[in-house]
């Protein structure tokens, strides 16, 4: 019976990702999604990478993270600066670029996770938000780089075909890794560190491999960055972009993949879908995002919620009771 | 040879002598009691014990191997599991998965396979479901399964608590007040469990406990602590009949 | 010119340490990282900005009096911003999740921004000289009489605070609420009044440093002028120690200078850089911070 349920989750995964393929290449070469919409879907594609991974550091292992821009700019200097310099040919160069960029934001994420083991909660916060910024003005002051003026000529080579797959790729290694054994080891981490220990948990090894796991698609992600818009500027991941994805992985719940997933989409279409509001859209988000959390937090909806909940889970038994 | 030999811990605290000069002996499949007034330092053994505090003083072997000053993770993986005194569940993990977290390193599979799914992802997962389940049953929480832990009812949860230290493998049980905060009726019917456990599991249990009845009713061997320093120790009949004990609990 | 440097260190530095002390305040007291507090400096910015020319054309004449009642309107106004944010947006987090309320306050940085945007436009504006000292020369070193006042100030005040908190009632309850709220509930302080008092403080001690900042450095006010002086405020409250009201003066005052040395004499595109490594290396010799409390859970 386990087994089938297994499976049985596994095709309407399957099924879920293909309708969508499917639906999404129609909307597209039906012309029916509008050119704006069109430009949106890598950047979509990218910050789902983006909240689907740092949720892995958030939501799963419970550290707070305001750095993860910086762990998507290390990646996305390292493979383009090779794009750019290596003389290869942009289709070999890209697959090896993703490699390089994801590498070398792993590499950060084990420098940024070291701190993470000795600091908690707030402080590692700003540790995260330091690095952030540390990097953006290094990337600002090195030659290689370009400075100021920001890296230049990098193949544009996205595509929908491309970001489905890189970001399908990424929510179902991250949903695996979730769902095992070292999933758990991470959760019971953020639940309790002591009795983590104490059940046999090695607390530094997995802090460091949630890092260097959430640091690496951040790295990949920058790559995608760098070939969809051809050019990078430091100021691209500062501060405000580590705190947007943050509010995608709080506004589509911690420790959620699906809600990762749907918010990143909805707060990356939000400026389009507000675009008859032009100068009171960045109001309007602030309110909004002030208002979820405050009804998200208040003890009655909270209620509300794990009713529904229950009664969801009772409506399964029922159905595996028979 | 003893299962457990603790020979002279002690720690300190800024001068603050919390346990000294403490030994005991525990043989396999005993069920002995650790009990004393409040403060006087038994959740510090237990701390002593499973690698939370380093002592400052004295060792301890488990099966003739010294675990003094040995990280809590590497005293789980040699074969000592405990509960705490205010339970320690993983609250947001449902009540199986809390049992798997216990059952981690009894089942190996790397992260490549984890993150790719490999056969041997399914063939592990699938050993681990059934020993998360039996243990499960052994404690009545099969129903529960999916609960969220902190959804469970108190006396559940410490009983989760057991079954998730019990997942772990280990050669020694250390349950901290495993009867706080509960009614007669459960008392009663956890004493039954933990003497299930010992059979079932073959296992060596030691408990600090407030509960007299509990204490009397199916602990072994008993050790008194009082300030941080041994009272008395052996059977538990003739040490509950100790003028010394009895006037450290009710005063003179 | 190594003095020269090190009096403007001190000089930013002091700026640093009012706004951190409004980080560590709250964060002692609310257990929360007001992001927002950087943009009350902004909103304290605007208010001079508006003051000084809307009263520039009745009282246009007097510029003692100008200035003093610019200077009050902005700290009124941060004052009771800072209380209304805390009642409409914090109040009801009471009991959240830290990162909730992280969120939230988030929120309300970038609604002070976006809203100030509106209003204001993009463009940075020219606050009109208000406070003009003149230098004062001590033998090769020329102190300007802004640097003066503004190191006057913060030391006023740092002393004055220290006081208050010390000596009065209100003062010895915000450190109970920070000790332990439901303790301090027990024994009939007003949490609620003394959570609205810190916000007032701090948010006032704002104000006084958009002020100060704008007459020492840079008299241009746009809706994002407070984000970048927030941050290492913010890094300054860390590092003396969050939660510890001496831990942020020192801590500001010693991210001044290393930022205006760095500047003065490495580089200026790496001095944040520095000061964020300086910030990181602290932290990982003393996971607190400089002054901050270590506390160890119990098992």
């Amino acid at each position: 019976m386990m087994k089938n349920k297994k499976f049985r989750s596994f095709i309407i995964n399957v099924g879920i990702i293909v309708a969508l393929y499917l639906v999404l290449t129609v909307l597209i070469q039906q012309g029916i999604l509008s050119r704006s919409m069109r430009n949106l879907l890598v950047p979509i594609g990218i910050n789902i990478i983006l909240a689907v991974s740092l949720n892995l550091t958030v939501g799963f292992l419970g550290e707070l993270s305001l750095g993860h821009a910086g762990f998507m700019s290390c990646g996305a200097y390292a493979g383009c600066i090779f794009a750019v310099h290596s003389g290869l040919p942009p289709a070999v160069a890209f697959p090896i670029a993703i490699l390089i960029g994801g590498l070398t934001a792993a590499v950060f994420g084990v420098i940024i996770g070291i701190p993470a083991l000795r600091l908690r909660g707030d402080y590692l916060a700003i540790v995260t938000l330091a690095f952030g910024e540390i990097i953006r003005s290094i990337f600002t002051s090195l030659t290689i780089t370009g400075g100021a003026k920001g890296l230049q000529g990098i193949p544009r080579m996205m595509d929908f075909n491309i970001i489905f797959i890189a970001a399908v790729i990424t929510v179902v290694l991250i949903a695996n890794l979730v769902k095992s054994r070292h999933g758990r080891a991470i959760c019971s981490i953020r639940d309790n560190v002591i009795a983590a220990e104490s059940a046999g948990i090695n607390v530094v090894y997995y802090k460091l491999l949630t890092f260097v796991v959430s640091a690496f698609f951040a790295g990949v992600a920058g790559v995608l960055y760098g070939f969809n818009v051809g050019q990078l500027t430091p100021p691209t991941f500062d501060f405000n972009k580590s705190i947007e994805i943050l509010v995608m992985v709080v506004m589509g719940g911690m420790g959620s993949i699906p809600g990762s997933i749907i918010a990143a989409a909805v707060i990356t279409m939000l400026p389009e879908l507000l675009r008859d509001l032009d100068k009171y859209r960045l109001l309007i988000y602030a309110v909004v995002l002030i208002a979820v959390m405050i009804l998200n937090a208040s003890p009655r909806f909270i209620a509300m919620k794990e009713n529904m909940r229950n009664k969801l889970r009772f409506g399964k038994n029922r159905r595996v009771a028979e | 040879m003893a299962l457990l030999e603790v020979t002279k811990l002690g720690i300190t605290f800024g001068g603050l002598h919390a346990v000294e000069d403490f030994s005991m002996q525990i043989e396999k499949g005993q069920l002995y009691g650790l009990i004393g007034p409040n403060g006087a330092g038994k959740t510090t053994v237990f701390n002593l014990l499973t690698g939370v505090y380093k002592p400052t003083k004295g060792s301890f072997c488990l099966d003739g191997e010294d675990l003094t000053g040995k990280s809590s993770i590497e005293i789980n993986k040699k074969g000592i599991a405990r509960t705490f005194q205010n339970i320690r569940l993983f609250h947001k993990m449902s009540v199986i998965d809390n049992v798997k977290v216990g059952l981690h390193n009894q089942h190996g599979y790397g992260i490549f396979t984890s993150f790719f799914r490999l056969p041997r992802y399914f063939q592990e997962e699938k050993n681990i479901d059934r020993e998360a389940v039996e243990l499960l049953k052994v404690f009545g929480l099969e129903r529960e399964r999916d609960y969220l832990a902190s959804n469970l009812p108190y006396g559940k949860q410490r009983k989760l608590e057991i079954a998730r230290a019990l997942a772990t493998r280990p050669k020694l049980l250390l349950l901290d007040e495993p009867a706080a905060g509960m009614n007669p009726n459960e008392t009663a019917e956890l004493m039954e469990t933990i003497k299930f456990v010992r059979d079932q599991f073959d296992m060596t249990i030691l408990l600090i406990e407030h509960d007299m009845r509990l204490v009397a009713g199916i602990c072994e061997r008993l050790s008194v602590l009082n300030f941080g320093q041994e009272l008395a120790s052996g059977e538990t009949a003739a040490v509950l009949n100790n003028p010394a004990v009895i006037t450290a609990y009710l005063g003179e | 010119m190594l003095i020269q440097q090190l009096i403007n260190g001190l000089n930013l530095g002091s700026i640093y340490a009012l706004i951190a002390l409004g980080y560590t305040m709250v964060y002692g007291i609310a257990k929360m990282l007001n992001f927002a507090h950087g943009d009350v400096i902004m909103v304290g910015g605007f208010t001079m900005l508006v003051t000084l020319t809307a009263l520039g054309a009745s009282l246009g004449a007097n510029p003692i009096l100008l200035t003093g009642a610019a200077v009050l309107a902005s700290v009124a106004v941060c004052t009771v911003l800072g209380v209304l944010i805390e009642k409409i947006a914090y109040k009801p987090l009471r009991n959240a999740s830290p990162l909730t309320v992280l969120i939230t306050a988030i929120g309300v940085s970038y609604f002070l921004q976006s809203l100030s945007l509106l209003i204001f436009g993009s463009n940075a504006r020219r606050v009109n000289d208000f406070f003009h000292l003149g230098n004062i020369a001590l033998g090769d070193v020329s102190i300007s009489g802004n640097t003066v006042l503004t190191l006057a100030v913060t030391v006023l005040i740092m002393i004055g605070l220290t006081l208050f908190i010390r000596k009065t009632k209100t003062g010895r309850a915000m450190l109970a609420v920070s000790e332990d709220k439901g303790a301090a509930e027990l024994m009939g302080v007003n949490v609620n009044r003394t959570i609205s008092v810190t916000f007032a403080i701090g948010s006032a001690l704002a104000a006084v440093a958009s002020i100060l900042y704008l007459a020492s450095f840079n008299s241009y006010v746009d809706p994002y002028m407070g984000s970048l002086p927030g941050i290492k405020a913010f890094v300054a409250a860390v590092l003396g120690g969050i939660g510890s009201v001496p831990g942020a003066m020192i801590g500001g005052i010693l991210l001044g200078l290393i930022e205006t040395i760095t500047k003065a004499y490495i580089s200026t595109n790496i001095a944040d850089a520095i000061v964020f490594s300086v910030l990181i290396i602290v932290l990982l010799v003393r996971p607190t911070g400089l002054l901050g409390k270590k506390r160890m859970e119990k098992v």
